[in-house]
């Protein structure tokens, strides 16, 4: 028998915690969806995601009313683009693009992943369509995300890769500049990209995966600032409270999805065991680390706390559920959480301290909008730090930076919806041209003498 | 098939029986019943057995939410499993 007191604490998680799930996406291979046309090749695209997907939103629907637990979006997630198009033998894969963004408005999920590349080491022509598409593809859709792996602990830094893509971010926030740049929070740069995230924007569906696939996203950094809330105790209690209620949380996520896989006949691919904000008050990872005595998110110890955090969540969420993958760790996404916007308002968070927390959580520098005039090889100087500390560490980094069109320091850039809204951060006015133009490959660190 | 419907709001006289009278109306058999009084509050916890009710699960789900605002309470239906595995190992 469940006690009563079990009972009000999950409706209170989710009336008053913002407690929910935050994504079900559904992996679809686009294998055999190739053809040696492009038209054909992107009917296939349509129909094949259309087919399998058909009943996605309904049965998130359904789920959502029945067990009374929020899911916030139903979204899918497609093979790299880069594959299929390769047998088109196009140098334009706009129009993989624009079939994408059909078959999302069709299956009526608000994001479709997996316009991507996977470029470590070096580039095919499939990957080049889609790299130098990226800019038009990415202004002309609006539910279409995009990533590029450049780097990976096994491979090292693909430079010319990270200086292409600080080209693209740029000329990808003029297509968009009269959205405040919006296109850029819709393409991440990765090092040691998950193949089963179900998270956007990075999300795609990966080679080794089955023909289709449900991974579920949780969430809840509500629910856990909550709980700190009556732990006074020492770090070690703090850990030990963030690891119980992340073990709830994540059974919650691993009882939707498997019942989602159940009804949608699909086989469950993994749970990612994530604590991602939104701009919602309340749900906020920076309040996580402010509870645990931090005056302001970015001061001096905001490292430590959050490889607690980042580290709990994991321990807690690994039992909870038979099978974990994606990014799994704590978002840092700096629009879309309302403890680091106010953070980097007064100036207690930048840039470079952000850098820092990414080395011991999941992802990387996330929805950070910098000055529109910021150069082309800084964009990728920065991408290039980040990947850097990806690869060394044998973690996931991803950079999504916008850099705001027509805006700079001080200015404010405003997304809507769950993307939020960001204060324009300040970056380096020393140039890293001469660096970035040398290109070529950073070697694959070597893996043993650690230190 | 369980459900677990909780009732929150202001003590007035006769929530119980409206909350049963709807459950009755819908086919849904009352099992188990625990309510509270804190101070002014009413929080009452009913677990139905739903496997014989006339309207689809989701339907009897959004009807009890409109009852329950017509008289002030807010009221939430949710299937068992959600607290199993929250709560259990």
């Amino acid at each position: 028998m469940i006690s009563s007191n079990d009972i009000l604490e999950t409706i209170r998680m989710i009336r008053q915690e913002h407690l929910d799930v935050r994504t079900i996406t559904m992996g679809i291979s686009l294998f055999d969806c190739a053809a040696s046309d492009v038209s054909s090749a992107c009917d296939r695209i349509y129909d094949k995601i259309c087919k399998k997907a058909e009943k996605l939103v309904e049965t998130g629907n359904e789920i959502e009313k029945e067990y009374g637990i929020p899911i916030i979006h139903k979204r899918i997630s497609v093979t790299p683009i880069s594959l299929i198009a390769a047998a088109s033998r196009t140098t334009n894969a706009v129009p993989f693009a624009m079939a994408l963004q059909k078959a999302a408005d069709t299956c009526g999920v608000n994001f479709i992943g997996g316009f991507s590349a996977l470029v470590q080491k070096g580039f095919t022509d499939g990957d080049m369509a889609v790299i130098n598409s990226i800019p038009e593809a990415l202004s002309l859709t609006k539910n279409v995300c995009s990533s590029v792996n450049v780097a990976s602990t096994k491979a090292g830094i693909n430079m010319d890769a990270v200086e292409l893509m600080g080209r693209k971010i740029k000329e990808l926030a003029y297509e968009t500049r009269h959205e405040n740049s919006i296109g850029c929070a819709k393409l991440v740069v990765f090092c040691n990209v998950p193949e089963d995230n179900p998270f956007m924007a990075g999300a795609f569906h990966g080679t080794g995966e089955s023909d289709t696939a449900i991974n579920v996203g949780v969430s809840g950094p509500g629910v856990v600032k909550v709980a700190l809330e009556s732990c006074q105790g020492n770090l070690s209690e703090v850990a030990e409270t963030i690891k119980k209620t992340a073990f709830k949380i994540t059974r919650m996520g691993q009882l939707v999805a498997s019942e989602a896989s159940k009804r949608l006949d699909v086989p469950f691919g993994i749970v990612d065991l994530s604590l991602a904000p939104t701009p919602a008050v309340g749900d906020s990872v920076a309040y996580i680390l402010e509870e645990m005595g931090l005056e302001k998110c970015g001061t001096h110890g905001t490292t430590a706390a959050l490889a607690l955090l980042n580290d709990a969540v994991k321990k807690g969420g690994v039992m909870a559920s038979s099978s974990v993958g994606g990014l799994s760790g704590a978002f840092i996404p700096v629009s879309e959480d309302a403890g680091m916007i106010s953070a980097a308002e007064c100036g207690a968070l930048t840039l470079s301290k952000l850098e820092a927390m990414t080395a011991v959580c999941s992802v990387g520098l996330d929805m950070i909008a910098i000055p529109g005039d910021t150069s082309e090889s800084t964009v990728s100087a920065i991408i290039a730090d980040e990947m850097a500390i990806g690869m060394v560490n044998s973690k996931t980094t991803a950079v999504r930076l916008i850099p705001a069109y027509g805006k700079t320091v001080g200015d404010g850039v405003e997304f809507g919806g769950l993307l939020g809204a960001a204060p324009v951060m300040r970056v380096s006015d020393y140039s890293s041209e001469k660096f970035i133009a040398r290109k070529g490959r950073i070697p694959a660190p070597i893996q043993s003498l650690k230190n | 098939m369980k459900a677990v419907i909780t009732v929150i709001g202001k003590d007035a006289v006769g929530i119980t029986a409206k909350v049963s009278t709807a459950c009755a109306e819908f086919g849904a058999n009352i099992v188990d019943i625990t309510q509270k009084v804190l101070d002014d509050l009413f929080v009452m916890i009913m677990i139905a057995e739903v496997d014989s009710l006339t309207v689809k699960f989701t339907d009897f789900v959004d009807e009890m939410v409109k009852k329950g605002k017509e008289s002030g309470l807010e009221i939430h239906v949710m299937h068992e499993d959600i607290f199993d595995a929250m709560h259990k190992i």
